[in-house]
């Protein structure tokens, strides 16, 4: 058990060297099978080129499909990260309603989500959402005649105009699937916030709207940061799987890299430090949301 | 046995017509009769589980009644939360455990209640805070949050927040029993204060050196009932009931 006033041991025991030389053995070993039993021929110049090339014509450098992948990986990361905040946001607080149909409603949703499997449920929900939500939103139609201006505003928030359909699925999908667990976190939060924050709310006349605003969800939020923290990297995991359903972002275009080029192990391996660059990014800026929130209170 | 308090009158601040709650089957107030006018100081007094929170939280509508009428200023409290909010607004309470916010500085403890609830601007806000801080006397705290106060400190910050609502009644429930004897004092100088300028008070408490100077009427209450309701001289001195005396008997020895 690790309590807050257990002191952290900083130096290096005669256990610790003992587990330190079986991992880099084991990786000796495994480098050592697919490097001479596999005879598997290393070669990384081909990425760089993939990232991002020069242009023939012009001489100026442009993105290729590596990092056009990453970057809708990221816009779709973003966008669903809002909407999902959003929605678990509501959900959460239905969850802890006093009235049975919003409480009954919230809680069906998330037990549903929670026990399908990601995939099914995209695979499922992507139907729905490409043949009867995009055309219902009109997002089809403004997608095909859009203003030059309009086309500039959606490159720069959601990538090509022709993929907007395909990746507003993306995020519409991902979005769903991870508010469930969002709910799930901000109930959590608000029910870890004391009945007293309440009645002292009240007392100072509060109408239940500020309430919830001004005294329990700032509560909660603190509270629930580090678990929020790991939903989100899970999200932006969980977008990989979108992938399958023909959303263009990183494991997909990552996937046609491997497969035109048949550097596998390169291409995933460039691929997955893209991928923990951006996830571990996301926790330290969570880390120190964390601490500015606690030492603010201090 | 029922209580009346000051009868005559009719600047009535706060009236209980024959009040009854239960939680579950336990019969927690009974036949509850009081009539509270503009200016009044009450102390209620009384053994553990008697029902004292209980009575002073079914005034802001904290707890709700099964039977009888609460009004406040003339006003029936019943379901409506929006007028229950009005309501809260002239009410000013005040908890054993504080309750400040604590995500929020003392003067942000202050102005949320003006800004959220009266429509204030933050200015306007700030400045009352301020002044109420200044009035509890401890303006230089106002930009600390409530873990780095001590618990006398923050009890005080409870007052001015309650203060900064213009409250027209203010509730206090047993404000000085979380607190280490040497913070009781700048607590209850303060409430001695807000008692000497007008304020209508009710108040729980055992301090009986604080009812004496501060009280026009203290109330005993027992097994839900007010068994006793007397000025603090006939209170003290020569009570009615039986129980009262055993209460006091028992209190003041300590
Ligand atoms: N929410 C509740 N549910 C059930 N019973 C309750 C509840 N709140 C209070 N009670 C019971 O009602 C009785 C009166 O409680 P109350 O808090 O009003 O007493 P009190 O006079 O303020 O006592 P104390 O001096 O300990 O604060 C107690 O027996 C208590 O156990
Ligand atoms: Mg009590």
């Amino acid at each position: 058990m690790i309590s807050p006033h257990t002191k952290i041991k900083r130096t290096v025991g005669a256990l610790d060297v003992v587990i330190l030389v079986l991992a880099l053995a084991l990786g000796a070993y495994v480098y050592y099978r697919v490097d001479t039993v596999l005879a598997y021929n290393w070669s990384w110049d081909f990425l760089p080129g993939y990232f991002i090339r020069q242009d023939e014509q012009s001489g100026s450098w442009i993105a290729n499909i590596l990092l056009i992948g990453l970057v809708t990986t990221i816009r779709l990361a973003f966008w669903s990260m809002i909407l999902a905040a959003i929605l678990g946001a509501i959900l959460g607080v239905m969850r802890t309603s006093t009235r049975l149909l919003p409480r009954l409603f919230s809680r069906v949703y998330v037990e549903l989500i929670r026990n399908v499997p990601p995939l099914v449920f995209f695979f499922i929900f992507y139907f729905f959402i490409s043949s009867q939500l995009m055309p219902a939103l009109g997002i089809s139609d403004f997608a095909r005649n859009m203003s030059p201006e309009n086309e500039k505003w959606v490159s720069i928030l959601f990538g090509q105009p022709k993929l907007l359909e395909n990746v507003i699925s993306g995020i519409i999908c991902l979005a769903f699937f991870e508010a469930a667990y969002i709910a799930e976190i901000v109930r959590a939060g608000i029910e870890a916030v004391p009945k007293q924050q309440y009645e002292a709310g009240l007392s100072v006349g509060l109408s239940r709207f500020s309430l919830l605003k001004s005294v329990v969800m700032p509560q909660a939020l603190q509270k629930v940061l580090p678990p929020l923290a790991n939903q989100f990297i899970t999200l932006i995991k969980d977008s990989s799987i979108v992938s399958l359903i023909s959303i263009q972002e990183l494991t997909f275009l990552g996937q046609e890299v491997a497969v035109s080029t048949s550097k596998f192990f390169e291409t995933w391996i460039f691929v997955a430090v893209l991928y923990f660059v951006i996830c571990y990014a996301l926790a330290l800026l969570f880390g120190f949301l964390e601490r500015r929130g606690s030492s603010s209170q201090r | 046995m029922a209580a009346a308090v000051n009868v005559d009158g009719c600047n009535k601040m706060i009236e209980f017509r024959s009040v009854n709650k239960w939680y579950g089957d336990f019969h927690v107030l009974k036949d509850i009769d009081l009539d509270i006018e503009a200016g009044q100081r009450v102390v209620i007094c009384g053994p553990s589980g008697s029902g004292k929170s209980t009575l002073i939280r079914c005034i802001n509508r904290l707890e709700e009644h099964q039977q009888g009428e609460i009004l406040v200023e003339g006003e029936v409290l019943g379901d409506n939360p929006v007028a229950n909010a009005l309501i809260r607004r002239k009410v000013g309470m005040v908890f054993q455990q504080f309750n400040l916010f604590p995500h929020l500085t003392a003067l942000d403890n202050c102005t949320l209640g003006p800004i959220k609830a009266l429509g204030m601007s933050r200015a306007e806000a700030q400045e009352r805070a301020r002044a109420q801080l200044e009035r509890v006397k401890i303006p230089e705290q106002a930009d600390k949050f409530p873990q780095a106060l001590s618990g006398g400190q923050q009890q005080r910050v409870a007052i001015a927040r309650s203060l900064c609502m213009e409250p027209d009644v203010m509730l206090f429930d047993e404000p000085t029993s979380a607190l280490d004897p040497e913070m009781i004092a700048e607590v209850l100088d303060t409430m001695i204060e807000l008692a000497d300028s007008g304020m209508t008070m009710i108040c729980v408490t055992h301090e009986m050196g604080f009812a004496k100077t501060v009280a026009d009427t203290i109330m005993f209450m027992d097994e839900g009932r007010i068994v006793e309701a007397a000025a603090p001289e006939k209170f003290f001195n020569s009570p009615d009931s039986a129980r009262t005396r055993k209460f006091l008997d028992q209190i003041l020895i300590h």
